[in-house]
């Protein structure tokens, strides 16, 4: 008995847990600081390698010498100690690890914030930071306060243009930037059943932009289906009777477009309520908006046409791009006048690749819109694929069409 | 474990993108997380914090996961960091480095001096004594231990 949380982490919610990881995985980022961290902690033991994923995104390919020599040193550490390792143009740590890596049940730590993307398939996975990973490759554990849990139920089904990343948006404008703070997030109901893994995983992304641990759904059908064509046979998760600390109710046919205005995720607009507004950028990506149904769902408005301004499309993992050429949805973007990235995390946390200027003004999928965060003086706007795609047709904040 | 520190008062929900900008990451060298702590908030705040205590509005270190932003503060030579509430995975990194966090609502001005004591669970300032959450006895063994990476070559 209990929430998902409770019986994945074997204790009672705010009591502190030893637990065995079953994936511990770092990006050229943080992987960096984890091995400085891990060299000083004096054993230089790794407990077992088959646990543990390298997995670089964040700055692919390395834009200046610096940052090369920092990943030249992780990536021979990770050829040298036998554990998983994915180089350059791979893709994004989160999506790597949920195309059929991650299982439900498992324990994952990402060292990471959105590493809680990972619950969408009902394991327990939240982010750490680099000290801590470093403690998790020596011992293979870690301890945990095991969370409260917040029931989000889902009811109904989404109507007109509004996609997962809209109630994504509209979810955390309720519960506010601190509003699950310690917190897991429960997606439960009858309307579940109607969300793709891509959709979970999309809800699942947001779950930190509320200060929460974790967000999670329990394996189904479709979790099992998904996992299937990865080679995993998985069973579904059967609730519980269990104790929520409070329960918050979402009717998909209420949802509506929306944007989250600069600087702050939970500031939540109408798109109406913005239409209208110039842009400079139009980014398709992330962890939260990089998977093929995003790509398809903006290919199918563009195709044809011609967007209005620069749009970067970065795919989320070479699988994803792969996807997109086999189906042709890559050839309709870049006729469209898109420009195309390599796997990864792209230009989300201002490192490279779509970097923006002083007063510039960016329309991304991605999931924060922190001040300087794409560069100095930029703003971001957070919106759906299908928002982005009509803005980027327009080359304004344009309301999408019902498709 | 006690402490003491002037108070340098910033606001709410202040993210580690604030903390240490995303354009300062790629690099070991410490001394630039601290020459550039906080520069997006307040450029003239990294001069300040020697010797003092952050006295921050609710949900600080909140965003990225950047261990980044926890060592640059501790390095920048911060006592402590008072809020009423912490992101959660800063609230571990800041324990990891060995920089200690009080939850507390605390009320006070630029300057006030703010003492603490982390193992009898107060902080004081402005003649207004608070009572405060201890940490968990394993985040305590580890602060005491000047963070994680001390912890674990003490051999525990």
């Amino acid at each position: 008995m209990g929430t998902l949380s409770e019986r994945i982490l074997h204790g009672t919610a705010g009591e502190y847990v030893d637990r065995a990881i079953d994936r511990a995985y770092v990006h050229d980022g943080t992987g960096v600081l984890t091995l400085e961290a891990w060299k000083s902690m004096g054993e230089q033991r790794i407990q077992d390698a088959s646990h543990i994923h390298i997995l670089f995104d964040h700055i692919v390919p390395a834009n200046n010498s610096t940052t090369a020599t920092l990943q030249h040193e992780l990536r021979e550490f990770a050829r040298s100690s036998f554990l998983h390792f994915s180089d350059v143009g791979g893709g994004i740590c989160h999506q790597i690890m949920s195309e059929g890596i991650v299982l439900p049940g498992d324990v994952v730590v990402g060292a990471d914030s959105h590493s809680c993307t990972l619950g969408a398939f009902g394991a327990f996975a939240t982010g750490v930071g680099a000290t801590d990973m470093a403690a998790i490759w020596m011992t293979g554990e870690t301890w945990f306060r095991v969370p409260e849990s917040t029931g989000m139920h889902l009811s109904g089904t989404f109507t007109g243009a509004a996609e997962a990343k809209d109630l994504a948006l509209t979810y955390v404008s309720k519960l506010g930037m601190d509003g699950a703070s310690y917190q897991s997030l429960e997606f439960i109901g009858e309307g579940t059943a109607a969300l793709s893994m891509d959709d979970r995983l999309t809800l699942c992304n947001l779950a930190v932009e509320t200060g929460a641990k974790a967000g999670m759904f329990y394996a189904d059908d479709i979790t099992v289906q998904y996992l299937a064509t990865a080679g995993h046979t998985v069973k579904p998760q059967e609730p519980e009777p269990c104790r929520y600390i409070r329960e918050l109710d979402f009717d998909l046919s209420d949802i509506a477009p929306v944007i989250a205005v600069p600087p702050r995720v939970d500031t939540v607009k109408p798109v109406h309520d913005l239409a209208g507004l110039p842009l400079d950028q139009v980014f398709v990506g992330t962890c939260t908006n990089g998977r093929y149904t995003d790509l398809a769902r903006f290919a199918r408005v563009v195709k044809g046409k011609n967007v209005a301004i620069r749009t970067i499309i970065v795919p989320a993992s070479r699988a994803v791009l792969q996807e997109a050429i086999r189906t042709g949805v890559l050839a309709s973007l870049i006729e469209a006048g898109c420009t195309i990235g390599t796997p990864g995390c792209g230009p989300c946390l201002g490192a490279h690749m779509g970097v923006l200027g002083e007063g510039e003004v960016c329309l991304s999928t991605a999931n924060r819109n922190f001040k300087n965060r794409m560069g100095v003086g930029g703003e971001i706007f957070l919106s759906s694929v299908a928002t982005a795609a009509a803005s980027a047709l327009e080359g304004e904040i344009t309301e999408p069409e019902v498709t | 474990m006690q402490g003491k520190g002037r108070a340098v008062c910033i606001g709410a929900d202040i993210d580690t993108d604030l903390v240490i900008a995303g354009r300062y990451l790629r690099t070991k060298d410490h001394s630039i997380w601290v020459a550039h702590v906080f520069e997006d908030l307040d450029p003239s705040l990294a001069s300040r914090l020697n010797g003092a205590v952050i006295v921050a509005g609710k949900n600080f270190g909140c965003g990225s996961s950047r261990e980044q932003a926890a060592i640059a503060i501790h390095e920048a030579g911060v006592v402590a960091v008072v809020a009423p509430s912490f992101a959660r995975i800063f609230f571990r990194n800041a324990i990891n480095v060995g920089l200690p966090l009080i939850e507390c609502n605390l009320s006070c001005t630029q300057g006030s001096l703010v003492t603490f004591d982390l193992t009898e669970g107060w902080v004081e300032a402005e003649g207004k004594k608070y009572t405060t959450c201890p940490l968990s006895p394993r985040m305590q063994e580890i602060l005491a231990a000047g963070g994680l990476v001390n912890y674990w070559r003490s051999g525990r």
